[in-house]
């Protein structure tokens, strides 16, 4: 069971229109590194975690991960909401406004709609652990790369908060996979 | 100004459970951290008690049966987290 709650992580709130910055954020929220990969992954691969520290971890941040996709979610509708048409089609953000107008869809900045193509749960869960610390370290490069597309403060620091939560993932997870490994070692003389 | 003391509790809000969401993160690897977990319980109480004020001021924060609702429901009240929260 999962209970919304009705306010963001971290507060939101984009005065100036950029439908540009839009269709390149969105990647975050369908993308190949985005936030709805994240958390379909840890909370897909937390069945097999062998020990409670790991169905815990998974659950958590895969939790933690959907509140990121409303944060992301946020930005793309707030970027294109006051945007008038002849906005959108100087900005060069067209051909998104063409498939979905001013609504949020899970795509990647690319134009590649979202598939589960983008993550693994393989029944292991030392690889499965490996394949998250690579995830949170190419959703923190992600986030570095809008950063430096980025020039309003409204923007850069919600992105600079996601950014920061990727790193903490990752250590998280390092700490998790330690522990894992432990335990398969542990396992295999006993 | 309402609309200002509606966004001071929020962020109030926001700060208390970003450190419950930390700790709860490092206890879920460290679950034998007693000094940790004083601490996570004591940011819960107080996110608790500002939630309560919240709530009570301006309708739930969830649903499902977590939250008392005034009438007529109170769930639908503007504004939603995506409009300039
Ligand atoms: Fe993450």
């Amino acid at each position: 069971m999962w209970i919304y709650e009705k306010k963001l992580q971290f507060p939101i709130r984009i005065k100036n229109p950029n439908p540009k910055m839009a269709t390149l954020i969105i990647s975050q929220y369908g993308g190949p590194d985005g936030e709805l990969a994240a958390s379909l992954r840890y909370l897909s691969q937390r069945y097999i975690m062998p020990i409670p520290e790991g169905k815990g971890l998974l659950t958590d941040i895969g939790t933690e991960e959907l509140a990121h996709f409303e944060m992301v979610g946020t930005m793309v509708y707030q970027l294109m909401k006051g945007a008038s048409d002849e906005e959108i089609k100087a900005s060069g953000a067209g051909p998104y406004f063409t498939d979905h107008g001013r609504g949020v869809y899970p795509t990647s900045a690319a134009g590649n709609p979202f598939t589960a193509a983008y993550i693994q749960s393989k029944g292991d869960p030392i690889a499965d652990l490996n394949e998250d610390l690579a995830a949170e370290q190419k959703a923190r490069s992600t986030y570095e790369w809008l950063l430096r597309m980025a020039d309003d403060p409204d923007v850069i620091e919600p992105l600079k908060f996601l950014r920061q939560r990727e790193v903490v993932h990752y250590q998280r997870f390092g700490e998790l996979l330690m522990k894992v490994q432990d335990y398969v070692e542990s396992k295999k003389y006993f | 100004m309402t609309v200002n003391d509606r966004a001071r509790l929020l962020d109030e809000i926001r700060i208390l459970e970003f450190m419950a969401v930390e700790l709860n993160l490092y206890l879920d690897n460290n679950p034998n951290d007693h000094k940790a977990i004083r601490d996570y319980n004591s940011f819960t109480k107080q996110l608790m008690a500002v939630k309560d004020e919240y709530q009570r001021r301006y309708g739930p924060l969830s649903n499902f049966g977590t939250a008392l609702s005034q009438s007529p429901w109170a769930w639908l009240n503007d504004p939603w987290p995506w409009e300039l929260d």
